[in-house]
């Protein structure tokens, strides 16, 4: 994750707020990096997120947890080309284990 | 639950982009507090 982003991420952490975080990416190996950045830390540990264990909920877009509270309209405009080629199985598989771990 | 949290959407150039995230959660009534989208290689 880029390290613009995770500045803001951390920012935005250290306030009061509820937050979890909603990717988007088309590969499981880019969610398992992104997951564990905001979880337990900058895995490549050079971002403002090393050795940061924000421990914010992590989901991705195409999960059934997302998926099913957006609006059947924008689920068929925005997400369903998307959901045909994007294998969102192994995704599930890593971020449920992240959350677990929360 | 996601419901009631405020959402961080972080898109990918190669995936759903961050404000298609952000477009869709919206419509969903929650708020997102930030977006982006990035390019994972």
């Amino acid at each position: 994750m880029n390290f613009e982003n995770q500045g803001v991420i951390k920012r935005l952490a250290d306030g009061p707020e509820n937050l979890a975080v909603v990717l988007g990416n088309g590969e499981a190996n880019g969610v398992e990096v992104f997951a564990e950045t905001v979880t337990q830390g900058d895995p490549s540990f050079a971002g403002p997120l090393a050795g940061v264990a924000l421990k914010i909920p992590v989901y991705h877009v195409l999960e059934p947890e997302v998926v099913d509270v957006v609006p059947e309209n924008l689920r068929q405009e925005k997400l369903e080309l998307s959901s045909m080629v994007i294998d969102v199985e192994p995704m599930k598989q890593v971020l449920q284990v992240a959350r677990e771990k929360l | 639950m996601i419901k009631g949290k405020k959402v961080i959407a972080i898109g990918e150039r190669d995936g759903v982009p961050g404000p298609v995230i952000a477009e869709c959660l919206e419509g969903a009534g929650m708020e997102v507090v930030f977006q982006a989208t990035e390019c994972f290689v």
